[in-house]
């Protein structure tokens, strides 16, 4: 069914036959003829953002809560050079995205146009692959192109530059069928000999630990399904990596809770004292790992990732399997069960008996307050009221992001978006909103602190104009927390522009949207104010007043082994030395 | 759109003038850039190519002064003699740039470039391969029984017409180093 047509309707066409239903964007004078094309049809959803970043952030959401590429369209230079951050945040959190820019057309490139930016020289460090289309004829094609490598492998985001010109001028439209097929095309099955190896060290071992990151949700459904399915059967405990939250349930019994700088006790000390460390699709980030020369010392490791490149990049394992998590863990599922279901039981017992004694610590205790709002009483009063119900959850970036994640629990995968690579400050509210265009009737809930969420907050112009009824929980300090806790440990509690001055009174910012807005001061409001706000029909934020200087505990400084993590204030005195400083 | 009464798919109501103004005849120059032989400078001047849309045909590059780590990258160009005009302009603005000529248009100059061409066959074609080698004053660099490798400098047509006789005796393999070029005299 090859067709002449317009570059610009080439576009829309293949979108369609993509199977994208919402486009996240913003018009400008490079991408006209597409935005003319869009104009006339009914099929693609156009969600109009209010500024670039936004849109590349949405796209994030949706796809991250529908496991499907997100796409956003931008036109040239300022519109391609704001999309920049969403596009290193993607790639760090491989995640799947398609970026449509708009460029000058082909004959005024490098002439330095209006509105003219190298858009594909400044976004190939930031995308999986990019593309400058230069002639319609070939336009079609890359646009299959770029969803295949964005959803093919370890996803990522991918960009195509469309200069005007090709917009305007016909050629042959090809569907995704009639295409060439793709060159690239990742290994999935992993080495059967490899994984026969991995059991027979899986039956042995006495302390296992699953190490699980976003790797399994990339993956899909199915394999936190086999994931579930093969720690319950073996008896294996579970931690994950912050990406990978949810795809074993965290009311699961072999669940022991995230790991990394700030993961549970019990989970960072299962890694340091384990045997056999099985990484399913994480990447040994030094989040993770703490220093390298005492990370988990006497295990044996296996690897499980799709990318070759992330095998012995900062860890050396004893066993790399490369390949999909999900077709990976279906063969380690077979061949288990095949050799007879065996496990050391003996070993096992005695292992969570220890991990029980780490567990009695309760790492996350806090002191209660009944004057002023613990962050963790809040997020503990939030986890209490939205348990159950069809939510997603979105953070934004520092203190009150890992407090979601040590106090909010998931039990399935894809309910949980954060920026965890490259820690973007900014992200969650348009991440809520590109979660909620997904899912119209969810709970979509974005955990923020004051400072992150004025870094976009115009995206509540979007979330009222697309009627996204979008929460925002706002942990406000009125502190840069995390910047704060820093200085507090490492700069002798000299806090350098780390506080919040002259902060908006967020009700009636709220109110200025057309959207709802309160604060909450005590404790003893706060189930109120939370049911208030979910039972709010549009857009609400919530201002809730929070201890200022509230530090984020457990936490395992820069550069010490995770055996050396800090429990509380009294244990901080001096434990971190200038060695550490460096780090960040 | 109807207001203006403009055709569907006409880009005449572009924010653009989509003319294309350069439209005259295309040029092949060679460059001679001389640069400071710094972490990332080789990436500066091919993205610069690449940003702006320019062509390269051929690129050459190594450190010709080791005492002052400079470099000397030849890169083969083609484009209009606006564009060319542009390309050498914007090279000379790099930081690391020193000098830029075009060797083209700055009087005579010698143009080489080195090529190692694989060659399998057997009997005749293989005897063929070695005569016409001895004619274009090709070395061989590697024998085997079945295979020859041959060296040869000289300027990209010799080669080109080299590789056109090889293909039909076996041709294998080609490597080509892209052009080196200084100018004549002094």
């Amino acid at each position: 069914m090859s067709r002449q047509m317009t570059g610009a309707r080439m576009v829309v066409q293949a979108l369609k036959d993509q199977g994208v239903d919402v486009v996240f964007g913003y018009p400008g004078g490079a991408v006209l003829p597409i935005y003319d094309e869009i104009f006339q049809q009914n099929d693609i959803r156009h969600i109009l953002v209010r500024h670039e970043q936004g849109a590349v952030h949405m796209a994030e959401g949706y796809a991250r809560s529908t496991g499907k590429p997100g796409v956003a369209l931008v036109t040239s230079g300022p519109g391609a050079t704001n999309a920049v951050t969403g596009l290193t945040d993607a790639l760090m959190d491989s995640i799947p995205i398609v970026v449509l820019t708009g460029q000058v057309p082909t004959f005024m490139i490098g002439t330095d146009g209006f509105q003219e930016a190298d858009t594909v020289g400044i976004t190939r460090p930031c995308t999986k692959h990019n593309w400058l289309v230069k002639d319609t004829e070939t336009l079609a094609q890359t646009l299959h192109q770029a969803f295949h490598v964005a959803t093919k492998g370890r996803p990522g985001p991918v960009l195509i530059d469309i200069p005007k010109d090709v917009q305007f001028a016909t050629g042959t439209y090809q569907g995704p069928r009639e295409a060439k097929q793709s060159r690239y095309q990742p290994k999935v099955k992993g080495d059967i000999d490899a994984i026969t190896k991995l059991v027979e060290m899986m039956e042995k071992a006495e302390r296992p630990v699953f190490y699980t990151g976003g790797g399994v949700i990339n993956s899909g459904p199915a394999a936190s399904q086999l994931l579930r399915e093969l720690a319950d059967a073996t008896g294996i405990p579970v931690t994950s990596t912050l990406m990978g939250l949810g795809a074993y349930p965290a009311s699961g019994k072999n669940w022991i809770g995230m790991l990394g700088m700030h993961g549970l006790y019990e989970a960072n000390l299962a890694m340091h004292d384990c045997d056999l460390m099985i990484n399913l699709g994480a990447r040994f980030d030094d989040r993770i790992t703490g220093r390298i020369a005492d990370f988990s010392p006497r295990s044996k490791k296996a690897h499980v990732d799709i990318d070759p490149s992330s095998i012995n990049k900062v860890i050396h394992v004893d066993v790399p399997i490369v390949g999909d998590v999900g077709h990976v863990l279906e063969d380690l599922l077979k061949v288990w069960k095949a050799r007879g279901r065996k496990v050391n039981k003996e070993g096992l017992a005695k292992w969570w008996g220890q991990i029980d004694q780490w567990k009695a610590k309760n790492c996350l205790s806090y002191k209660p307050s009944q004057k002023t709002i613990k962050p963790q009483y809040a997020l503990e009063r939030l986890e209490a009221l939205t348990r159950g119900r069809d939510r997603y959850i979105t953070t934004e970036v520092g203190q009150h992001q890992m407090w979601a994640a040590q106090f909010l629990h998931f039990d399935a995968p894809n309910r949980w978006m954060t920026s965890g690579g490259l820690g973007t400050m900014g992200y969650g509210l348009p991440a809520s909103i590109g979660v909620q265009i997904a899912h119209p009737d969810a709970l979509v809930i974005n955990v923020a602190g004051e400072a992150s969420w004025l870094m976009n907050m115009q995206e509540m112009g979007t979330a009222m104009q697309f009627r996204a009824p979008v929460k925002q929980f706002i942990l406000n300090n009125e502190r840069l927390g995390m910047v704060r806790q820093w200085q507090q440990l490492l700069h002798g509690e000299r806090y350098s522009s780390s506080w919040s001055e002259s902060l908006p009174d967020f009700v009636k910012l709220a109110e200025a949207f057309g959207a709802r807005g309160a604060k909450v001061e005590s404790p003893k409001d706060m189930d109120d104010a939370i049911m208030a706000m979910i039972e709010y029909d549009g857009p609400y934020i919530l201002d809730v007043m929070v201890e200022k200087h509230e530090n984020c505990f457990p936490m395992i400084p820069s550069g010490k082994p995770h055996n050396e993590m800090l429990l509380g204030d009294a244990s901080t005195e001096g434990a971190i030395q200038s060695g550490g400083a460096v780090l960040v | 759109m109807s207001a203006l009464n403009i055709k569907k798919g006409s880009s005449s109501h572009s924010a653009y003038d989509l003319r294309d103004p350069n439209a005259q005849v295309t040029e092949s120059h060679t460059l001679a850039v001389l640069v400071d032989n710094e972490a990332g400078v080789l990436a500066r001047v091919i993205g610069l190519f690449s940003g702006r849309g320019y062509n390269i045909d051929s690129l050459t590059v190594a450190e010709v002064d080791h005492t002052g780590h400079r470099s000397r990258i030849t890169v083969v160009t083609r484009g209009t003699p606006s564009v060319i005009e542009q390309i050498k302009a914007q090279l000379g603005r790099l930081v690391p740039v020193h000098e830029v000529h075009d060797l083209t248009v700055e009087g005579p100059s010698v143009e080489r470039e080195l090529a190692l061409f694989k060659v399998a066959g057997t009997g005749e074609k293989r005897i063929e391969a070695l005569r016409l080698a001895e004619i274009f004053r090709a070395n061989v660099v590697d024998s085997t029984l079945q295979s020859f490798v041959f060296e040869m400098t000289g300027t990209p047509a010799k080669i080109d017409a080299f590789a056109e006789l090889m293909r039909p005796l076996g041709l294998a393999d080609v490597a080509r180093t892209g052009v080196a070029a200084l100018a004549r005299g002094v």
